[in-house]
């Protein structure tokens, strides 16, 4: 087969308004070879230079040294150049900011217009390409209507009305709910197997890494790993250096190889896990109990409330047109000290409820209570500072001209002396690993991670007893993401704050939440603790909730008859069960 | 959200005479009734003027208690135009409150300026009532195309208008959530002076710009990887051209102004 993309020891640096560090390499030497109908996974930390690779890949950035050729192309090639973009096409990451149209044919439209192309072919090609990413009957719809997921489809429509052969995706997934992810996903699937068109999908989602026919691993500008997945998890060690995690699955068979189980090939999801473990597992003997019916209701003893949420209606756009219950009657209480998990879709009432805690939102009806202070009427001061509420995507809020004058931000409002500021300012970012060296540096200058982390220290310094952060991992890499829920951690044992977390990442809420709530179409369906909630498989199913991948693999092998006594909601716990087991049957045998 | 709902002049899906002709008939001849509504004086010429414009909102197709709705908010401010005139026109008193003079000229003058701006405005939101804002942008490029010579960008004119109008509803949504972060951080956009609150839309408005170019730069990199290069070579899905239609509506524009004016020209 023919050679897609070709790169020969490919170079690109850019500047900075960074002082210190003016230039800084993106890209440092990468060659690669992708052949057509291929499907290729970009895997890297934010910032080891694969949205630059993607940029590369179509001629948005040119090498400063080495060749890069699209299909026969050689990308510096000016008067080629809309050849090899309508050959590979590019699907950044934000979702909102690459539609340019106000409906969505006129959108899909673009790219065969700046073509040249006649307006019969157009239409027959809008048409094709809304149809091939399951988007049809959406045609004239204005693009801020539509979701995540289906916005991303439609620019990937818009590439396919060009006629590519290739479509490079710059983690065009990582603002998606895991819905989103899943219909990019299957799209991108059908395209590559149908069509046969390359894919080349940049991402940090281990698990859609998976998938794919190759792997590359970037590590600071280089491809320090290429193989097929199965080879890429094997090197688990590097893989975890390079600031990746390798999927949840994977990881237990590793653990289980270290601690002494004989597994030679790691496996890579939930069928391969039960065939390698099909030798260490005994069938169980008739009938036995349910899994999930045997669980205790957990060893939860907080309950000091602090929330209290009584009745709770909100209704958006009161007497207008548009008028929806957004919250349905909500009975809930917080308890000091906890972690709450809440999960539900995407428009489920998630964020809305939790905007109800600090008086940013109104309730329609019913009443909210923290700390024994009434959250409505004017004077909200006390209440926000009593509640600190971190948004999805906190680092787009920063303003100030300098890191410390804007987590003061909040501070100044309050009235507190100069110097008691300053301890308490050194005091949070000693608690988020923030260095004091960044205090006088202008926000905009930090990284992605660091910028999220003077976000919520912003937050944090105003010493909230409840803190809530909506989507706190969004966006950032598997490294980064840990680093985050590391410091919610502490400050849950440290300080005793309070914790409510908003996610869609399953095996995060299981992994550090005392109790989860269930929220679907405005209502709260039940709210019990992590082991308990994820019990109700097929409950959560209805509501179109996952559970984690590793409970989910326990009640696949319950399901398949082997003698698994209790459920697990993490790799630790299921690490554990499973040595547990598998020793004692050894110890039967011999 | 913070983003009431605005109706007046929203496009409203419809395949009505108005919906059908070409985008660029509708801008002049409404530019030209706009005109006309300045020029008419007399009662006749008023009643044929709103019969006129009540028949094409008869045509488009629009529910009137929809258009009675859009145009609720504006009254007041229509009213109070129209109210002033009365004071400041002379002639017969009809009664005297102190040092202020109610004339009868004065009433009547009231009277046909808020018929006029009434007019005005159904006649202008018809147009974007009637025609997507894709289509319409289309049609002032074209419009606008022969003023090329002289230096005028029309395609980037109209490429920057349907780029405003497709993220409108994006930067509000953002400027929304950037508040209710910033309230959350103990901001107050609600109290407090005029300066102090003027003072008090910074943290929003650095965000906003911020988000706002970082936005402009994607959608760049977004449209260049789609191959735009101008408007040079550029079709379009739905090329817009000039239908038996236009002639038609141009011919009763025409008719009617002759009709509206012909007492003028024999009297």
């Amino acid at each position: 087969m023919n050679e897609m993309i070709k790169t020969d020891d490919v170079y690109y640096e850019y500047f900075t308004q960074n002082v210190d560090d003016i230039v800084v390499q993106a890209v440092k030497g990468v060659s690669m070879s992708i052949r057509q109908g291929q499907f290729v996974v970009v895997l890297g930390r934010n910032g080891s230079g694969k949205s630059t690779l993607a940029r590369l890949l179509n001629g948005l950035l040119i090498p400063r040294k080495g060749t890069v050729i699209i299909n026969g192309i050689h990308t510096h090639n000016d008067e080629l150049i809309w050849e090899v973009r309508k050959t590979l096409g590019l699907v950044l990451q934000n979702p909102d900011n690459q539609i340019v149209a106000t409906t969505v044919e006129e959108d899909v439209a673009f790219g065969p217009e700046n073509l040249g192309i006649s307006p019969a072919e157009i239409r027959i090609r809008v048409d094709e390409s809304l149809r091939m990413v399951d988007m049809e009957g959406y045609s004239e719809y204005s693009p801020h209507m539509l979701s995540g997921g289906q916005k991303q489809r439609i620019a990937i429509a818009g590439i396919l009305a060009m006629k590519p052969k290739c479509i490079v995706l710059d983690e065009a997934t990582s603002m998606l709910d895991p819905r989103g992810r899943k219909e990019v996903m299957d799209v991108l699937k059908k395209l590559n197997q149908e069509k046969g068109i390359t894919i080349v999908l940049i991402t940090h989602h281990m698990e859609e890494a998976v998938e794919a026919d190759q792997v590359m691993v970037m590590e600071d500008g280089r491809l320090s790993l290429t193989g097929t997945p199965r080879q890429i998890f094997e090197n688990v060690e590097q893989i975890r250096r390079a600031g990746l995690d390798i999927p949840k699955i994977t990881a237990l068979a590793y653990n289980l190889k270290k601690s002494g189980v004989k597994i030679d090939r790691l496996p890579l999801n939930s069928e391969e896990m039960i065939k390698t473990l099909k030798g260490f597992l005994k069938r169980k003997n008739g009938e036995s109990p349910n899994l999930f019916s045997q669980l205790s209701s957990g060893k939860y003893e907080k309950n000091e409330p602090i929330i209290k949420v009584q009745n709770l209606s909100h209704i958006y756009m009161q007497g207008s047109a548009f008028e929806k219950a957004a919250l349905d009657n909500i009975n809930l209480t917080v308890n000091k000290g906890e972690i709450l998990g809440i999960i539900g879709q995407t428009g489920s009432g998630k964020s809305t409820l939790v905007q109800h805690f600090n008086g940013i939102l109104k309730a329609t009806s019913g009443t909210v209570e923290v700390d024994g202070l009434k959250a409505e009427g004017k004077d909200l001061k006390e209440l926000r500072q009593k509640v600190g509420l971190i948004f999805q995507y906190p680092e787009h809020q920063l303003f100030e001209e300098t890191v410390y004058k804007d987590i003061i931000f909040g501070l100044t409002r309050m009235g507190i002396p100069a110097e008691e500021m300053k301890a308490k300012v050194f005091h949070t970012i000693d608690l988020l690993g923030i260095s004091p060296e960044l205090l006088d540096k202008s926000p905009f200058e930090l990284s992605g991670g660091q910028k999220r982390r003077v976000a919520i220290a912003g937050v944090l310094v105003m010493e909230p007893m409840v803190l809530i952060l909506d989507e706190p991992t969004a966006g950032l890499d598997p490294q980064g993401s840990i680093e985050v829920f590391k410091i919610l951690s502490r400050l849950n044992k440290q300080e005793g704050t309070t914790i409510i977390i908003i996610s869609h990442n399953m095996d995060d809420i299981a992994a550090y939440c005392d109790r989860v709530a269930v929220m679907n179409n405005g209502r709260l369906v039940f709210c019990d603790t992590a082991p308990n909630v994820f019990s109700r498989y097929e409950e959560l199913r209805s509501y179109n909730l996952d559970i984690p991948k590793i409970t989910d693999l326990f009640r696949k092998l319950h399901e398949s008859g082997y003698n698994i006594s209790q459920p697990v909601l993490t790799v630790d716990e299921a690490q554990k069960s499973l040595l547990d087991i598998i020793n004692a049957n050894q110890g039967g045998v011999e | 959200m913070m983003i009431g709902n605005i109706t007046l002049g929203q496009y409203i899906p419809g395949n009505s005479i108005l919906h059908r002709i070409d985008p660029r008939t509708k801008i002049f001849w409404t530019a030209l009734l706009m005109v006309v509504t300045f020029l008419i004086s007399t009662w006749a010429e008023y009643v044929m003027m709103g019969a006129f414009v009540l028949m094409l909102l008869l045509v488009s197709g629009v529910p009137i208690k929809q258009s009675i709705k859009g145009i609720k908010p504006l009254l007041f401010i229509l009213a109070i135009t129209a109210i002033l005139n009365i004071f400041f026109t002379g002639g017969t008193p009809v009664f005297e409150i102190g040092p202020v003079k109610v004339t009868y000229e004065g009433i009547i003058a009231a009277v046909k300026l808020f018929l006029r701006l009434v007019m005005l405005v159904i006649t202008a939101s018809l147009v974007t009532i009637t025609t997507t804002p894709m289509t319409m942008t289309d049609g002032i490029e074209k419009l606008l195309k022969p003023f090329e010579k002289i230096g005028v960008p029309s395609h980037e004119i109209a490429m920057m208008m349907s780029i405003a109008l497709r993220f409108i509803p994006t930067l509000l949504d953002e400027t929304d959530r950037i508040m209710k972060a910033q309230a959350s951080r103990g901001a107050n956009f609600d109290t407090g002076s005029i300066f102090s609150r003027i003072k008090s839309f910074i943290p929003v408005l650095v965000p906003l710009f911020v988000s706002a170019f970082k936005r402009a730069d994607e959608l760049a990199e977004a449209m260049e990887s789609r191959c735009y290069r101008g408007g040079k070579g550029r079709t379009r899905l739905k090329e817009i051209h000039y239908t038996r239609l236009d002639l038609f509506v141009s011919m009763v524009g025409i008719a009617f102004i002759g009709v509206l004016f012909s007492g003028r020209i024999f009297l």
